[in-house]
């Protein structure tokens, strides 16, 4: 298995498990679950029993490596500099070993049927892919200057699609040049690497990466920092050399052409970093730039921000799998807690995952009244004139 | 082996004992100064061993340059009155000791020496230091801060083989023969204490102030003068080398810095108090960094320029507290240029 | 074990007992040198009055139960010894009260100590409790219930004396309260009352589960220091830290000596920590220090280190990250060390030993002493990093602290949190009346030996 040489490393001294300031456990999946064997170093000392035979897979050896949302926290803020790095690319591989041995949960194994069958989760038909940009007079893809990518949520869920049509109404009324695939668009393939399946990524990566190429993308513009992530930094080995941001790299040089309503109600907005715009890609400064850019917003961050974030629980999979949701532990709803407790009216996302996961945990936490989620966009919109 | 060049009788005659005379932390008279002239000519203790700061400036002070600082230091070794305390002078030399790990580079002019200070490599950088070559590590170190500490023995063992370093896994390859030192304790080492002891130097060192001023003067029309008042923290290496002085009046002539004239500066330099806190005479580093602080805070000046590391870390703190920016010379210059702060 | 894991369950809910592979598995294995011991389950209480089912069922059944807090004691504490169920109490870690005015804070024992010290920095940054330099997730309950040290031990002594009073569950299921809140709503001292918390402190969890404690806090000064000073001579370090600690101004100091790197060898770098409320407060506290220590510096026989501000940061660091990360020394994950409490005076003898054993073995080490108190006693650990995958290595690692228990004993201190083996060799030493009391008072406790078996035992 890859990286199985620095398993036996791990010191489980838990730093892994909070964040830079202590202030509460920042493991998603350890927070939720509290068992050692939840948290990155009962993974890393797991995965080696495993590989040496002392533990065999199981369906809670599943259920323990493939609630890990691959937020990164323990990457930042393992205290070993040497192998630090790879513990994400570990718990992978661990992911990967289960996939070959046919040992994964079944929740995951109904989510690679569904890409495979239907190039997205949902198991809704490719054709409908487009529809979400109904109505808003966007051009399909065709030598603009980027493609917008909307991704599987931002195409088929709900909350997503809402998210995506005030992203791209907003790009095309800033005069932004783009078009999209629209029907003809694919699963990025992120969440399908990060849940341990090498091989169906690569598979997805070559094959968006030669339809990119074949209409002549060069530039892309992703909705999803998950999307963002993948085409950034993995799809380069496949050869998909693409120039992409994620969509608040782009609003934040525009926020000129906003034509702002006066600050006669100031509004209190909190931010949520998605990790995989912010922690695994350091990108902190464009959705504050953003809204310290409009006029009225009175910023303040959670006591947990930037590389502290902590995860929405929506990565490694669990947007699909589920296996961090629910109870009142869910990094969801701590997270939402958070956000209220910090007096904002306005908890801010960047990610169509993120969105759904904290709206989802403000309804259970009963606090519609007192805090809603928007996304950048939706926020600029709400505040224009 | 590296016997220090000086002439005892010249001291003889010395009516004025300038070194003593002059010397900024060591209050004595004529009479007592002549006493004590002698004492250290006959190889004896005295009350100068004990309180030297070791501030360099003796070696400048002297009309004949006939290093009287050197001698107060070999003696100092030789009768064991160590200005630090034993166990931290062996934990620097330990510290700063060659780990033998140079392996040979190709390197190309400029060439810039950094000595053992690799945290300032990101100032090598912009318009000033384009197409350099660096060097830098504990096998290449001048060494020339056992001064303080009385261990000119470490400096006779260490400064031969980190010359002969230099040049051979560096310099003589590469068919370079010139040494731009960053640091005046480098240039120092090799243009006055290497000769004083009588160690060949078979390169060119070229002082980093004479480089950037050509460089400036090269990149006049990109200059936008600064128009700020600046102080200068003129290092106690540079009592070594005091010929150079005027390129530090040169560089601030051509980006529009205004040295304000303050007590402290040019001969009456104030040691930094790093290395008197190490002898362990807090009180009197106090004062000095006191009355150095308050000195600079008097003209009003925006920016504090240093040239040595170690006075740069000793006191940046405390002169950003002062409202000074602390800043080095080259990466003032660069902001001239337009370059902003690197590191 | 059916029927326990079923109880256990309609106690604390489905999903907060285990009795998997992978669960029994981890909670086997301590971080250090000590072989697993399997647990039969694992359960994670959220309340004290789930703790008191908990022991409920297990008395009945006479299954053990074994109380863990972040499981990073490195001397198998928290392994199951005799099998049973371990209480992973990381559930409980509400911050109940913090009372300002009479500066202590009263917490659950599962409380991670990196969550005091955020909290404490947010909600009432005057104030600071010691911090242990174990990780920032072990608890409060772990590191007082077993006599911890840390950042304030220089001024308040160990953190067994920071504590101001307890809530235990004991063996027999009665929750019972210990110190000044068994009477008062306020948990500000032991005293006057008959000092139950002995029962509880050092036992390793073989006397009852605390619940809830209730510790002394600091005041937390807004300017910290750190000053360094420099010996190679050991036998001159106990008067020098005498002369420091008389000066009553550290809140904490630690001597540290390793063979590496190579600068280090032979010295040893003793570094007391202050703050002040203002700059010249901290100058006069400095002066203090750098007086009581003047025999020394002016025979240029010791020295503090010229410390420019920024490099003070990790002396200032609480916890020390430093110290986990000797883990990798080995390249390996793992480190074990005695902590041998011992008198001052024995410090040149303990550096010698803590020299002579590792070279027996050909291992790397690293020493220290943290001063407990005003010089009252030390903390002088030996730690030895070995690589967990190489069997030797760990073997080595072993036998040296095996031999650094015996030669601690011998020279009259006592090993901490004393690994079962080592408790062994305590008990050989210790007075005989002593150990019949200990015995006395498990048998009223615990009469059906349901804690923490294996401990505090003879073969």
């Amino acid at each position: 298995m890859e990286h199985s040489e620095i398993l036996h490393r791990c010191f489980r001294c838990g730093f892994c498990k909070l964040p830079d300031n202590y202030l509460d456990i920042n493991c998603p999946s350890y927070l939720k679950y509290r068992f050692e064997t939840y948290s990155p170093g009962g993974r890393m000392w797991l995965l080696r029993g495993l590989l040496e035979g002392e533990i065999k897979a199981s369906p809670r050896l599943g259920e323990i490596l493939f609630s890990c949302a691959a937020c990164g926290n323990c990457v930042d803020h393992c205290v070993f500099p040497k192998f630090k790095d790879d513990l994400l690319d570990a718990f992978i591989a661990g992911r990967g070993e289960l996939v070959n041995e046919g040992a994964i949960p079944p929740m995951a194994r109904d989510y690679f049927k569904a890409i495979q069958s239907y190039g997205n989760p949902y198991k809704l038909p490719e054709a409908e892919r487009g529809n979400w940009a109904d109505g808003l007079g966007i051009e399909p893809y065709k030598d603009q200057e980027y493609l917008f990518f909307a991704g599987c949520v931002g195409s088929y869920d709900e909350r997503g699609q809402k998210m995506a049509r005030a992203v791209a109404s907003l790009l095309k009324d800033w005069g932004v040049s783009f078009g999209i695939l629209g029907a003809d668009e694919r699963c990025d393939g992120n969440e399908v690497k990060a849940m341990g399946e090498a091989g169906l990524f690569e598979m997805i990566a070559k094959q968006n990466i030669e339809k990119f190429k074949e209409v002549g993308v060069s530039k892309i513009i992703a909705l999803s920092p998950h999307a963002y992530h993948a085409m950034k930094n993995e799809y380069p080995k496949f050869g998909g050399l693409f120039q992409v941001s994620h969509y608040s790299q782009v609003l934040v040089g525009l926020m000129g052409k906003g034509k702002f309503a006066s600050a006669d109600k100031p509004l209190r907005v909190t931010f949520h970093d998605p990790c995989y715009l912010g922690r695994h890609n350091k990108e902190y400064m464009s959705p504050r730039m953003i809204l310290g850019a409009i006029p009225g917003i009175e910023y303040v961050d959670m006591a947990r921000a930037m590389g502290d974030a902590l995860c929405c629980g929506g990565g490694g999979g669990n947007f699909f799998t589920d296996m961090l949701g629910g109870g009142v532990d869910a990094p969801s709803r701590v997270r939402v807690r958070e956000a209220a407790d910090t007096g904002a009216e306005v908890l801010a996302v960047a990610c169509p995952k993120c969105a759904k996961m904290l709206e989802d945990a403000i309804k259970a936490e009963d606090l519609d009244e007192k805090i809603e989620v928007m996304d950048l966009a939706e926020i600029i919109k709400s505040r224009t004139a | 082996m590296y016997e220090l060049k000086y002439d005892p009788e010249i001291c003889e005659k010395c009516d004025t004992i300038d070194c003593l005379m002059r010397c900024q932390y060591i209050d004595i008279d004529l009479e007592e100064a002549k006493e004590e002239r002698q004492r250290i000519l006959r190889g004896e203790g005295g009350r100068v061993l004990r309180e030297c700061a070791t501030c360099y400036a003796c070696e400048e002070y002297c009309p004949y340059g006939n290093h009287p600082f050197y001698q107060i230091v070999d003696l100092q070794e030789k009768l064991e009155t160590w200005p630090v305390p034993v166990p931290l002078t062996k934990q620097q030399i330990g510290m700063m000791a060659p780990r033998g790990q140079i392996v040979p580079q190709k390197v190309h002019a400029p060439v810039i020496n950094m000595c053992f200070f690799p945290m300032l490599l990101g100032c090598i950088r912009g318009k000033l230091f384009e197409g350099a070559s660096t060097i830098a590590g504990s096998d290449i170190f001048c060494n020339v801060m056992w001064l303080h500490f009385a261990k000119s023995s470490v400096i006779r063992q260490r400064l031969p083989q980190m010359i002969d370093n230099i040049q051979n896994y560096y310099l003589k390859e590469s068919g370079v023969d010139e040494l731009i030192c960053f640091h005046d304790e480098c240039y120092g080492a090799f243009t006055h204490l290497a000769p004083a002891l009588g160690i060949e130097v078979p390169f060119k060192p070229i002082y980093l102030f004479e480089y950037l001023t050509k460089k400036l003067t090269e990149l006049k029309s990109e200059i936008k003068p600064l128009n700020e008042k600046v102080v200068y923290q003129r290092p106690c290496s540079n009592r070594l080398i005091p010929e150079t002085q005027h390129w530090v009046d040169d560089i601030f002539k051509l980006i529009g810095a205004d040295r304000v004239k303050r007590e402290y500066d040019r001969e009456n330099a104030l040691c930094c108090g790093m290395l008197i806190r190490a002898m362990q005479r807090d009180d009197l580093a106090d004062d000095v960094q006191k009355r150095n602080l308050d000195d600079m805070q008097a003209t009003g000046a925006k920016y504090c320029v240093f040239n040595c590391p170690a006075c740069l870390f000793s006191m940046r703190e405390m002169v950003a507290e002062r409202g000074i920016t602390p800043i080095l010379m080259s990466e003032l210059c660069q902001i001239a240029l337009g370059e902003g702060i690197g590191w | 074990m059916e029927e326990v894991y079923k109880q256990l369950a309609d106690i604390v809910g489905e999903q907060y007992v285990s009795n998997h592979q992978e669960e029994r598995f981890i909670y086997a294995r301590d971080p250090g040198t000590m072989e697993p011991r399997e647990p039969d389950m694992v359960v994670m209480p959220n309340t004290t009055e789930e703790v008191r089912k908990i022991v409920l069922v297990a008395n009945e059944k006479g299954v053990p139960i074994v109380p863990m807090g972040g499981g990073l004691v490195l001397s198998g504490l928290t392994r199951a010894l005799k099998g049973g169920i371990i209480l992973d109490m990381k559930r409980m870690n509400r911050i109940i009260e913090v009372n300002e005015s009479s500066r202590y804070a009263l917490v659950e024992a599962g409380t991670s100590q990196g969550m005091l010290q955020a909290y404490l920095k947010k909600h009432h940054p005057s104030l600071k409790h010691s911090v242990p330099d174990a990780p920032p997730i072990a608890t409060i309950g772990g590191n007082v219930l077993i006599h911890g040290s840390g950042h304030l031990s220089a001024a308040g002594g160990f953190h067994s004396e920071m504590l101001n009073g307890l809530e235990v569950v004991l063996p027999t299921g009665e929750v019972a309260r210990v110190g000044s809140c068994a009477t008062s709503p306020y948990w500000f001292s032991r005293s006057p009352l008959p000092d139950l918390a002995g029962l509880f402190l050092g036992w390793a969890g073989t006397t009852g589960i605390a619940t809830k404690l209730a510790i002394k806090l600091f005041p937390n000064l807004p300017i910290n220091d750190a000053d360094v000073f420099v010996t190679e001579d050991p036998e001159i370090v106990p008067d020098i830290i005498s002369r420091l600690t008389r000066t009553q101004v550290a809140e904490d100091m630690m001597a540290a000596m390793a063979p590496k790197p190579e600068w280090l060898h032979g010295l040893q770098m003793t570094i007391v920590n202050y703050g002040a409320e203002t700059k010249r407060e901290l100058t006069l506290k400095r002066d203090l220090l750098r007086e009581s220590v003047r025999k020394y510096t002016d025979e240029k026989v010791g020295g503090f280190m010229p410390l420019p501000p920024d490099m003070k940061g990790r002396f200032i660091e609480a916890p020390q990250r430093s110290l986990s990360r000797f883990a990798d020394v080995r390249q390996g994950g793992g480190f074990e060390y005695v902590g041998g409490i011992m008198p001052i005076e024995l410090f040149a003898k303990a550096y010698r030993v803590g020299i002579e054993i590792p070279e027996r073995y050909g291992i790397t080490y690293a020493l220290g002493a943290r001063i407990v108190g005003l010089g009252h006693c030390m903390m002088f650990f030996f730690a030895y990093p070995f690589n967990r995958a190489d069997k030797n290595d760990v073997r080595n690692a072993q036998k040296a602290l095996e031999d650094t228990n015996e030669a601690v004993l011998e020279m009259g201190g006592i090993p901490w949190k004393a690994e079962a083996p080592a408790q062994k060799q305590i008990i050989k030493k210790m007075d005989h009346n002593t150990f019949a009391l200990m015995n006395r008072l498990r048998e009223v406790l615990d009469p059906n030996g349901i804690m923490n078996p294996g401990n505090w035992e003879v073969d």
